[in-house]
């Protein structure tokens, strides 16, 4: 049985999370702007809830929810959106790399579908170990239309691999209609490939979570990949650069409509008056302490600028003599 | 001493590798039969779970081997045709070779991507015939152009060792080389450091691939007349800049032949860095493919536009002559 009062947190601390993101975007805290992730938080707390510690996950550009719903730490979560020395990726990564291997992120990932190939092939070796993992990728709309991820979708059922395929179908490829990109339907590509897909509520965590579990379970039990189709709507921006720009491709009406049904109202209404302002509080000093973790953090030192760049920890020549 | 052709050098470096390691396995098409000859035995040694024939999906298998790595394996993808990399370039370029900057150290990409015949062969035409190892070397992806058959071993076996992607291109023309070496003493050979094939004192021939061999034919035929140091670099990037400025210090005059396109060409940058920073006492040259090549199928075609012997005499003799005032 799902606990609505965990989901609740997750979605509630992504919400506000995103919010306080996108004030530091505003205040020129974090720069480059966010996707934020704002209307689709049900579908990470759904997902990472039926996840067990040792599963993986690979994100997206819009991957701040993912990453803390498989349990980043907050604090070094903003930091990394901040450019700071203690951020996950220690200010190499930001936004759209967030990741932290000790939780099983293997990374937020700009290139739309690009993450795919990459969760299937740390499924297979952790199949081939006997490793009892499931590796989740999480996608947009916009990445059924990627060459790799068709791609991938045969090779993970061909080969029978404990991958959770999870499209996040919120209306819009950046300004694209779904329909005006889509041929087909999302959930048809997986079972042109013999993969069993659901269509669920992905405004919803409960009804995600329970797809979720249904397909972990199945993979765990060596039956191979699944597909959800999780149909959601962005409540915000595709890129925080929208809110100067206003490009116009979603009405007034539409986007009321859109946000009438709100995950964090949905999975709220299930819990408990008390207990629910009682995480609220807590979240909200979770995230003032992350904040201000995040902005009182160092800067990494420039002369450190191409370390990583090669794991044995190679140089290459500089750019000015 | 047995006698060892390429190919079977590198076949070799991967069963020793996988006998080595149990995380080193093999992705690729048809890599079961071994059409390149490169994987032959593999499969029937160490099995479908370590030697994996794909679909024709080469941005699917080669992202799949980045997670494959990045979840302890050390995977090494066969390409059988050069212009496979430009499909799967993002899966190389913009993942794997980005992974251990972008986490911050957190992730190691160990993949190695071997080409078993790049760049032109007789009759394989446009679309079958770049050598695009200026483009790995210029994105910082480490990039190894084996000369030889021991270099073949020793430099797919530091690839397979390494903890950064590695490409391996195996030059179509240098593929049928064959060698009298001692088995026992084949092992690895470092990234990075070149290898003085023929020394000399006028002119200094950095030779790429399987222009190693003309380089050395052509450095015999000038024997009387100019004394030619033959350098290959073998590792692309990291460059043994070093082992290059030694070789100039000796000679002061340079002569680069690269099988790539002219501009932005590896031997573009070995031109820039010896004008920049080592010693040249005469303008140096290079002999390329033209700018912007694209190799046409007859093979008189075919030829005109590849580096030539006769290209590289002239620009010998030229460099030897020469002098900055000139």
């Amino acid at each position: 049985m799902p606990d609505p009062a965990a989901l609740y947190h997750t979605v509630r601390l992504i919400r506000r999370f995103e919010q306080r993101a996108i004030e530091l975007v505003h205040s020129g805290e974090i720069v480059g702007g966010i996707h934020p992730y704002l209307g689709q938080e049900a579908i990470a707390a759904g997902v990472c809830a039926a996840l067990r510690p040792q599963d993986q996950i690979t994100s997206t550009h819009r991957g701040h929810g993912h990453v803390l719903a498989k349990g980043a730490d907050p604090a070094r979560t903003m930091a990394e959106l901040a450019g700071r020395a203690t951020g996950l990726n220690r200010g190499r990564g930001g936004s759209m790399h967030a990741a932290d291997f000790a939780v099983g992120i293997l990374g937020a990932n700009a290139i739309v579908g690009a993450a795919a190939p990459i969760a299937t092939g740390a499924a297979w070796a952790a199949a081939r170990t006997g490793a009892d993992r499931v590796v989740a990728t999480f996608f947009g709309d916009g990445a059924v239309n990627q060459g790799v991820l068709l791609e991938t979708l045969n090779l993970a059922a061909l080969w029978r691999l404990p991958v959770l395929f999870v499209c996040e179908n919120n209306g819009y490829a950046t300004s694209t209609r779904t329909e005006a990109a889509v041929a087909g339907t999302i959930a048809g590509r997986a079972t042109a490939f013999g993969i069993p897909a659901a269509t669920v509520d992905g405004m919803d965590p409960e009804a995600v979570l329970a797809a979720a579990t249904t397909a972990v379970a199945a993979a765990r039990e060596g039956l191979g990949p699944s597909l959800i189709e999780c149909v959601t709507y962005r409540f915000d921006a595709h890129h925080t650069w929208e809110h100067a720009a206003r490009p116009r491709y979603r009405g007034e009406d539409e986007l009321a409509r859109g946000r009438s049904r709100d995950p964090v109202a949905i999975q709220g209404a299930r819990v408990p008056a008390a207990r629910r302002e009682a995480i609220d509080a807590q979240i909200e000093q979770v995230l003032d302490d992350a904040v201000r973790f995040a902005l009182e953090s160092p800067h990494p030192d420039p002369a450190g600028a191409a370390r990583y760049l090669y794991a044995d920890g190679s140089h290459t020549r500089a750019g000015a003599l | 001493m047995a006698n060892l052709s390429y190919l079977k050098a590198l076949n070799r470096a991967i069963a020793d590798e996988m006998a080595r390691d149990p995380a080193v396995c093999v992705l690729g098409e048809d890599v079961g039969v071994a059409v390149t000859n490169v994987t032959a035995g593999l499969l029937k040694r160490f099995g479908p779970d370590r030697v994996l024939d794909t679909p024709i999906s080469e941005q699917a298998f080669t992202g799949f081997a980045t997670g494959a790595a990045l979840a302890g394996m050390r995977p090494l993808i066969e390409f059988q045709i050069p212009a496979l990399l430009y499909l799967a370039f993002e899966q190389i370029a913009d993942q794997a070779h980005k992974f251990s900057l972008m986490t911050g150290g957190q992730a190691k990409v160990p993949v190695t991507y071997l080409v078993p015949s790049s760049g032109s062969r007789p009759g394989w035409a446009g679309q079958h015939s770049d050598h695009p190892y200026s483009l790995f070397a210029h994105v910082g992806v480490k990039t190894v152009v084996p000369a030889t058959p021991e270099d073949a071993y020793g430099l797919l076996v530091s690839a397979l060792r390494e903890d950064d992607p590695v490409v391996v291109f195996a030059p179509a023309g240098a593929v049928g080389v064959r060698a009298d070496v001692d088995l026992a003493a084949l092992g690895p050979i470092p990234l990075g450091l070149g290898r003085i094939h023929r020394t000399g004192t006028d002119v200094t021939v950095v030779a790429i691939g399987q222009h190693v061999h003309d380089a050395l034919a052509v450095a015999e035929e000038l024997a009387e007349e100019i004394s030619v140091e033959v350098f290959d670099p073998r590792t692309l990037h990291p460059f043994d800049w070093t082992g290059l400025g030694a070789s100039l210090d000796r000679t002061g005059r340079l002569v680069v032949i690269d099988d790539s396109n002219r501009s932005c060409g590896i031997g573009a940058e070995i031109l820039a860095t010896a004008a920049e920073q080592l010693r040249l006492t005469a303008p140096p040259r290079r002999v390329t493919r033209p700018d912007g090549t694209v190799l046409p199928f007859a093979r008189a075609l075919d030829l005109a536009l590849q580096p030539n012997r006769e290209q590289l005499r002239t620009a010998i003799r030229a460099a030897a002559k020469s002098t900055w005032e000139a």
